[in-house]
């Protein structure tokens, strides 16, 4: 070879070393505009509650109180047999309802199996909510009427679904925008990773909204991630990160409502993580008192999301004893309706097996399907 | 006569009719079912500029753009996540894997999600969506390139699973798959890509709806039962097995689910005689599911044990010693003559 590689670079006349750059690399976006604030953003009890609708604070108190109350009626079909298991949002309620009520109609929630508050708040049948939780079957609604995807157990999957409805809906011409809501342990997993990829790369109309309650069942967030903060992992793939108070239901709202308004513009995606705490345990088949103090409980039990609104709502003047007592009057006729429905056994169909494998029963199914009206008959006749 | 043998004899007349691959026939099939229905959109690694790493989406970005054709992110549970995404906003994804043992990154979406959206949402939310893999060895390729993955696919309900062995099937069933209702595994078996025929991408033909195995050789001394990249060496051992006096019938499966139970069992129940013959696993593979089936419906009219040849149960081995794992003409032969229990017990 005569001609020296073009790679290969000339000795520098003056012996300095000048490194030169790789010949693919660009210089990148700073990344400081994507980089989530120091602080997560609290409204209430700062000045900036005065720009905030009044109208909009009544409603996410009255939903805030509702919200409660079905947690707390949901834990207690829990122990009366009528839930298989509920993973409780008690002081996670302020992220659930400001973040389902930052979208419009036509958009999409994708929520993970805690997020039944969400699907509540965003419309769907308290009783209809809960299918997947009392065991009947595993979706209780069809996830078009609702435009509320089925609750997803396994962790984070349900994200990358999002970005594709996402994308979808741009393709056809719809401004549609999908909110998908993850836990601060489904972070952990690929899928995770690769929704946020997939929708940075494609600017899909996402918001990713991390609600952090500090634990994944009994793992806290120090065992779970080195980063500075979940907004943090944001950066990398190329969108914003926003950090914000997720028991400030004003705050959250006020977040989520921007992100959903910049999807829909074409900004492309958001990850946003809201700063939380589970007050109950993961599920009522989980002991929290082996891996969290009470002393810490306590603390956050100070940072009710209910309380902080309440009290903010009372100060300014929004709120009066007549109001509180309404507002909680309409949470305890939703419990007592959901305690009665809830009380009477759902009607199953156990041919129901069959239904829905394929749009067409293969012969296989359709020999097991007979095998089962067989047994049923007989069970019928020796009764 | 049909239309498609009037087009083709149409086209042989203009001396239009070329040999045609399999790989040129899955393209097709792609291409015609883009330009039928605007909701098909394809998507994958390298599926767009490159047209796949075996050509096989050659030319769908540039006719359809890269919003119907879309080169994805390197990342396996993200290209089937987000599918299943799109399918819920009423599209119809045909999703590449590249290579088989790529696809596993991505098979919690499939059991988790793919294969069951129709079974948790009570028919409201089905998958109509394909989810091609190129599977299988014989082509030289180095670890994680070679993998018969049927199986897997097999034991999880909700999907199809579906394989075509010759070029006019490759057409017919992807264009099978892609209208289906419900989410079709099509695995491709990538050793037959080049293999050819003289079918008329002029007149493409369409065949039976999906779970319709075939007889591709009629015979009266045994049945072989095979799919995929095993079906050139069935036909050809079944050739070399006329001089041995044994006429045996070939039936190809084209699916493995829904599994065409009665095909199988009526030609078992005419020739008295099985052998199952795939290249993967013989352990917990698909022919023992198979043999078993054979036995529940046929087992007064065998005259031999149901006999299995398949790939040794190994992880798929390297390219230099791939041919001694792979079950041949002879393997295939030697399981034809040691059905001669009934003379030789």
């Amino acid at each position: 070879m005569q001609q020296r590689s073009s790679t290969v670079q000339e000795p520098l006349a003056d012996s300095a070393y000048r490194p030169t750059p790789p010949p693919a690399w660009r210089p990148r976006t700073d990344p400081a505009p994507l980089l989530p604030d120091a602080e997560p953003l609290r409204v209430l009890g700062t000045d900036a509650v005065a720009d905030a609708d009044p109208a909009l604070l009544r409603r996410l108190y009255a939903e805030l109180v509702r919200g409660r109350r079905y947690n707390a009626q949901a834990t207690a079909l829990t122990k009366q047999g009528r839930l298989a298991v509920y993973p409780s949002t008690t002081g996670q309620e302020a992220c659930e309802i400001a973040a389902a009520l930052a979208l419009e109609e036509r958009d999409w929630l994708f929520p993970s199996y805690r997020d039944t508050l969400a699907a509540v708040a965003r419309g769907l049948d308290p009783v209809q909510a809960l299918t997947l939780l009392r065991g009947d079957w595993h979706t209780g609604y069809d996830p078009r009427e609702y435009r509320i995807a089925p609750l997803c157990t396994p962790l984070a999957t349900q994200l990358p679904h999002a970005v594709g409805l996402a994308h979808a809906a741009r393709l056809k011409g719809d401004d549609v925008v999908a909110l998908a809501m993850v836990g601060d342990g489904g972070t952990s997993e690929g899928d995770f990773h690769e929704a946020l990829n997939f929708a940075a790369v494609w600017q899909a109309p996402v918001v990713f909204l991390v609600q952090n309650n500090g634990f994944a069942i009994s793992v806290p967030l120090a065992k779970q991630t080195a980063a500075p903060s979940l907004a943090h992992k944001a950066v990398g793939y190329g969108m914003p990160g926003r950090l914000v108070d997720g028991n400030d239901a004003v705050a959250v709202h006020q977040v989520l409502t921007e992100a959903v308004a910049r999807a829909r513009r074409g900004g492309g995606p958001t990850l946003v993580e809201a700063i939380t705490y589970r007050i109950d345990a993961h599920t009522n088949a989980d002991d929290a008192t082996r891996y969290r103090a009470d002393g810490e409980v306590e603390t956050w039990r100070a940072h009710d999301p209910v309380l902080l609104l309440e009290r903010e709502l009372t100060e300014r003047g929004l709120l009066d004893e007549e109001g509180r007592r309404a507002a909680a009057e309409a949470a305890e006729t939703m419990a007592a309706e959901l305690r009665e429905r809830m009380n009477a056994d759902p009607v199953l169909d156990p041919m129901d097996l069959f239904t829905h494998v394929y749009a067409e029963q293969t012969a296989q199914l359709r020999e097991q399907a007979a095998q089962l009206r067989a047994e049923l008959e007989a069970e019928g006749e020796s009764r | 006569m049909t239309t498609a043998t009037t087009g083709a004899a149409a086209a042989k007349a203009a001396g239009r009719t070329k040999p045609a691959t399999m790989a040129q026939a899955l393209q097709r099939a792609m291409r015609d079912a883009m330009a039928e229905d605007p909701t098909v959109h394809v998507m994958g690694e390298d599926v767009g500029t490159l047209g796949g790493v075996f050509r096989v989406t050659d030319g769908l970005a540039k006719e359809f753009g890269e919003d119907r054709c879309t080169d994805t992110p390197l990342a396996e549970a993200g290209i089937l996540g987000t599918a299943v995404g799109m399918a819920m906003y009423g599209l119809r994804p045909v999703v590449e894997m590249q290579f088989d043992a790529f696809a596993y990154p991505a098979f919690e979406q499939l059991v988790s999600h793919v294969a069951r959206m129709r079974n948790r949402t009570r028919g409201a939310m089905p998958m109509p969506m394909v989810i091609r893999v190129p599977y299988g060895g014989g082509i030289g390729g180095v670890e994680h390139h070679s993998d018969s993955s049927e199986i897997y696919y097999m034991a999880t309900p909700g999907l199809h699973v579906v394989t075509p062995a010759t070029v006019e099937d490759a057409y017919g069933l992807l264009r099978a798959a892609i209208a289906s209702d419900d989410p079709v595994v099509f695995l491709e078996p990538k050793r037959l890509y080049w293999s050819k025929s003289e079918w008329s991408p002029e007149a493409p033909a369409r065949v039976e709806p999906i779970g319709k195995a075939v007889v591709r050789r009629p015979g009266t001394s045994a049945t072989l039962i095979t799919y995929g990249p095993s079906l050139p060496v069935c036909l050809e051992a079944a050739e070399a097995a006329t001089a041995e006096g044994w006429d045996l019938e070939v039936v190809d499966l084209r699916s493995l689910v829904p599994f065409d139970e009665e095909t199988v069992a009526a030609s078992v129940r005419r020739t008295g005689r099985a052998v199952v013959v795939h290249e993967s696993g013989g352990f917990a593979g698909p022919g023992a599911e198979i043999a078993a089936r054979i036995t529940e419906r046929c087992f007064h009219h065998l005259e031999a044990p149901v006999l299995r040849v398949a790939g040794f149960d190994i992880p798929y081995p390297p390219p230099m010693l791939e041919r001694h794992h792979l079950p041949g003409v002879d393997r295939v032969l030697d399981a034809v003559a040691r059905l001669q229990w009934e003379a030789g017990n």
